[in-house]
């Protein structure tokens, strides 16, 4: 058997090291054309003239487009979608901002005419220096539907009751999704209708923005994927360079490609803001915590709405009486960010658990018995217990494999020969994000079950786990089921986010398989062998049953929240102060894991990323240009194997029934939490020193 | 397109014909001249291909030193076993180089030639940097610095050169052989670069129409007991933040002779002249005695607004790197 627990290889693991698996750009296409886009190189300006002369005559051009000849889009509705359209006026709002598009008929030859555009602004004044002025903020739009505040009891009345107060301000940088394969679309407009091979993590998503922007019918427009060379948060929802690759189809009546070069996807499909948060933590001297203040302010776009909700789970962390959040925006010309893995509390984590650990040191507690002493089994916010949390375990587990009682309390206390050695740790938080999902599963006479839906597989391990939700549901090997995804003709599924794909996708299959099961069992079978003889009392060649899923009402469930507990060990020179890790343990609390071989490749991942987002990961801006200064990854550093150390990571599972049938929760984002903090606190236990921002520098360490 | 003709020669001869052509180029690896043509940073209509110049790939060592082909593999001299044990900075600092992939296809005489990494001057699109558009002024001055130099920097241009090698190089008493159409000659390393003055865009004192051939490398008693630090963020595939290439020969403790460049701090490699003075004499294990010898070559020092922690870190670094080389770490 291959169902639910076992540890299958990667169905899709061939494919890819083989080299054999397609992804978007890759898909061949006889008479495709290719699009090269031309970014504004001005964060704030009008555009005075264009001048086509020179890329118009360059050889193989077929079309370019500006503001002067591309349709009027419509307006697109799409939740967290870019509003604005490209190649509509002479406005530019950010460095990046698409100002016009060749289409060639070799992507060298796109590539050249591009250059040869020659764009004049009119500059005007501009704001692209996050921390220049953070006064100027504005209450940050609810987001995800989820407001900027949220507060109980009185924070300040239990500041300034409480025996020991502790406030810091966090800073975290802005960062890039650097996912391996550029996004890419490729559009084929054909008898009125439009196809679109897109890198999407969510198909109906960019069908839908694409559909409302060329006003068309969204049963005209077809999205599809079949793998996704990462996404991370940057391929989601709906981008102006989708919207332009299928406009030009239509215009062209050719198919056209667009692959976005490494430069264009630091400003074509946002990134992670930077973020100015304050902590405020008051408690008792035996470290029962008053109160928790949570203040964000975070970089946004004049060209959209996104908010980095940094606090957005900080109340569900420990039983305080009182706590308060806030989310300011302060608006930039800069494109609009999006969610990078891990966004919100991935960055808000950062902020309170730095805290909490100054806090212990405040108190002379050790930092993990601090937060045992806060432990909560209801969400403080409205009293709610949590639907299975399993962070006492995780807490304990993660201290016995991580050695954590060798743990000398001082800073500066321990070495290895020149490196100075420290422990650090952190908690993390992660809600539940869940949405409706759809699913067919079918099986025919030979026992081949076949599953639909259209959710989208990033590289997570998806086009594993849901072969062996519907093997484990029929009762068959998972070598007998195959999956069909990412296409807007199969059952509606929702975008791959938020580590929500296994609750609600692998649910509607589960239901899915479970009717199929009842169905063939109606028939006569009595089990898995008798399925055929099913299929053939009933005189069909094949069978299917739709399944669904969507989550309950919240207001009638509990909390549903996964948890975790990360543990970091890092050296430090005595002379030369940049930091190394050393190993990590994480132990997280996620319900129901599927699959422990695919879930462990994640969490090993995520871990990866929380490394670099503590000593690698800042996109610079220079305020005097608007631009981001290194557009490549030669600048932009993400971690080589050679900065990755031992990761040890395991799991405390449970079935939680509240938050999908299944069991599980999500994991795409949760080994990414509590990495850096617990890293930055490894830091100052290392030196002494205390950063209060991360990526950590050697500039932060080399003092005195 | 960008159209540009290529060919390929079989001697040095042919290749010094071809180059007098206007905008020829000389390919070799072409880990670096591939990345400015696609870049928009160089656009040659000429690339010569001299990869089958045979006796230019050669490496031969004996008592009075090293000669490193200008078309030998980083990766080849890296492993080299004479490199390794008498030069053991120069081994260290290939290896510490680029990636094992890039290693293998890129030169000895191409990496002399690379390029800074400044962001500014790598830029997708083309900013104010007076060395990709001479005259267009310096955008890194007054926005990042943190990666710029803090010695020997102008009010041209602030950008480091990147290569390790040349570091080791500069610290060993390398001489670069070049040939061009009016015949052979030779530079002293510590020469072979310009700091940026009015035409910032030529950072090397080759000229037009000449071709690096050989290394050679004087052997010593400094070059035998010589170490490369390089200090970099990322712990591999990384530039340098800030590297140093020492050579010591050292006498019951005293240092006799100390010779020492600084990498990712300046426009050029960066010999400390007056360090390598002040330390004769000094006892290596006394590291305050050895940290002072530091301050003459770095009372210039020009930090800017982000790299300031660089003239901290490239004293640490030098001391550590002569503490490692009197160890024989």
């Amino acid at each position: 058997m291959s169902g639910i627990g076992q540890a299958v290889s990667r169905l899709d693991g061939p494919g890819k090291v083989s080299g054999r698996t397609l992804y978007i750009g890759d898909i061949p296409l006889d008479d495709v054309t290719y699009a090269v886009m031309v970014p504004a190189t001005r964060p704030h300006a009008r555009i005075r003239t264009i001048d086509l002369a020179a890329a118009t005559a360059a050889p193989g051009v077929i079309g370019i487009f500006t503001h002067h000849n591309t349709p009027r889009f419509g307006r697109i509705d799409v939740p967290l979608s870019q509003p604005v359209m490209p190649l509509q006026d002479d406005r530019v709002l950010y460095e990046g901002q698409p100002v016009a598009l060749v289409v060639a008929d070799t992507l060298e030859r796109a590539t050249h005419a591009a250059r040869l555009v020659a764009v004049a602004y009119d500059e005007t004044p501009f704001d692209a220096d996050f921390a220049a002025d953070l006064s100027r903020t504005e209450v940050a739009p609810a987001f995800f539907g989820i407001p900027p505040d949220n507060a109980k009891g009185d924070v300040s009345a239990a500041w300034s009751a409480a025996e020991v107060q502790l406030e810091g301000v966090y800073r975290t940088a802005d960062r890039h999704h650097s996912a391996m394969e550029p996004a890419a679309t490729l559009a084929i407009w054909r008898d009125g209708e439009l196809r679109i091979h897109d890198a999407t993590q969510g198909v109906f998503d960019a069908r839908a923005c694409v559909a409302q922007a060329l006003h068309l019918d969204p049963e005209q427009v077809r999205v599809s994927n079949t793998f996704i060379g990462g996404g991370f948060g940057g391929k989601g929802w709906g981008w102006p360079y989708q919207i332009l690759a299928a406009m030009a189809a239509r215009e062209l009546g050719r198919p056209v490609k667009l692959v976005l070069t490494r430069a264009q996807t630091f400003t074509s499909h946002g990134y992670q803001a930077a973020t100015h948060q304050t902590v405020a933590l008051s408690a008792q001297r035996d470290g029962t915590l008053s109160s928790i203040r949570h203040d964000s302010i975070v970089a946004g776009s004049f060209a959209g709405d996104h908010v980095e909700g940094a606090g957005w789970d900080t109340h569900a962390l420990y039983a305080s009486p009182a706590f308060s959040t806030t989310h300011r925006l302060r608006r930039l010309h800069r494109g609009n960010p999006a969610a990078m893995r891990a966004p919100f509390g991935g960055v808000g984590l950062v902020a309170v658990e730095i805290a909490m650990d100054e806090l212990a040191y405040k108190l002379g507690m050790d930092p993990l018995a601090l937060r045992l002493k806060n432990h909560t089994d209801v969400d403080p916010s409205d009293g709610k217990p949590f639907s299975a949390k399993k962070l006492r375990a995780c807490y304990e587990i993660g201290a016995r494999r991580f050695g954590w009682s060798d743990r000398r309390a001082a800073p500066r206390s321990m070495r290895d020969g020149r490196e100075l050695v420290g422990y650090g740790m952190s908690s993390l938080v992660l809600r539940a994000y869940r949405f409706a999902a759809n699913a067919r599963v079918s099986i025919d006479r030979d026992g081949a079950v076949r599953i639909e839906t259209a959710t989208q597989d990033v590289g997570q391990g998806l086009s594993t786990v849901i072969p062996q939700i519907a093997a484990d549901a029929l009762g068959v090997p998972v070598d007998r089921v195959s999956l069909v995804l990412g296409d807007t003709i199969l059952p509606v599924a929702p975008f791959t986010g938020g580590s929500s794909a296994t609750m609600s996708v692998g649910s509607a299959v589960q239901d899915a398989a479970v009717k199929l099961r009842e169905r063939l069992i109606a028939a006569g079978a009595n089990g898995p062998e008798g399925y055929a003889g099913a299929l053939a009392a009933l005189n069909v060649e094949s069978l299917s049953a739709d399944g669904t899923w969507a989550p309950a009402d919240p207001e009638a469930s509990p909390a549903i929240f996964s948890f975790g507990a990360v543990f970091a060990e890092v050296g430090v020179d005595e002379d030369i102060p940049i930091p190394r890790v050393r190993r990590i343990v994480g132990v997280y609390d996620a319900g129901k894991i599927m699959n422990p071989k695919t879930a462990r490749s994640q969490m090993t991942g995520g871990v990866v990323w929380g490394i670099g987002q503590a000593l690698l990961e800042r996109s610079e801006t220079d305020p005097r240009l608007g631009r981001f200064v290194s557009k490549n990854l030669a600048g932009y550093l993400v971690p080589v194997n050679a900065d990755i150390p031992e990761i040890n990571t395991t799991f405390v599972e449970s079935f939680d029934p509240h938050a999908s049938p299944l069991g599980a929760r999500g994991i795409g984002e949760l080994g990414a939490l509590g990495v850096a903090p617990a890293i930055a606190n490894a830091v100052f236990h290392a030196t002494g020193v205390r950063v209060r921002e991360v990526p950590i520098r050697p500039e932060h360490l080399l003092v005195g | 397109m960008q159209h540009f003709a290529y060919s390929r020669v079989a001697t040095l001869a042919d290749a010094i014909n071809a180059m007098q052509q206007p905008d020829a180029m000389v390919i070799a690896g072409g880990t670096e001249l591939l990345n400015w043509m696609k870049e928009g940073i160089a656009a040659p209509a000429r690339l010569i291909d001299v990869n089958g110049i045979a006796d230019l790939a050669q490496v031969t060592a004996d008592d009075r030193g090293l000669r490193i082909g200008a078309l030998a593999r980083l990766s080849d001299v890296a492993e080299h076993p004479v490199v390794r044990t008498a030069y053991p900075a120069i081994a260290q600092a290939l290896l510490a180089s680029a990636s094992p992939q890039i290693r293998n296809m890129a030169t000895i005489g191409g990496n002399l030639m690379q390029r800074t990494r400044c962001p500014y001057f790598r830029a997708e699109v083309e900013v104010p940097c007076n060395k990709r558009r001479p005259g267009s002024g310096c955008a890194a001055m007054s926005g990042n610095d943190r990666t710029a130099a803090v010695l020997g920097a102008t009010a041209q241009c602030i950008a480091t050169h990147p290569s390790d090698l040349a570091v080791a190089l500069a610290a060993l008493d390398a001489t670069v052989h070049v040939t061009g159409a009016s015949g052979p000659r030779s530079i002293p390393l510590v020469s072979f670069y310009r700091q940026p003055d009015g035409t910032t865009e030529r950072e090397t004192r080759l000229d037009a129409g000449e071709l690096i051939t050989a290394i050679e490398v004087p052997a010593s008693a400094v070059a035998r007991q010589s170490r490369y630090l390089k200090l970099r963020e990322r712990a591999s595939y990384e530039f340098a933040l800030v590297s140093v290439a020492v050579g010591l020969d050292v006498e019951e403790g005293r240092i006799r002779a100390a010779s020492i460049a600084l990498g990712g701090v300046a426009p050029k490699p960066w010999r400390l002249c007056a360090t390598e003075d002040a330390l004769q004499r000094v006892t290596l294990s006394d590291e305050a005695a050895v940290r002072k010898t530091l301050t003459a070559d770095f009372a210039d020092a020009t930090p800017g607004r982000h790299n300031g922690f660089k003239v901290e870190l490239a004293k640490r670094a030098v001391v550590r790197a002569l503490q490692m080389a009197g160890e024989g770490a």
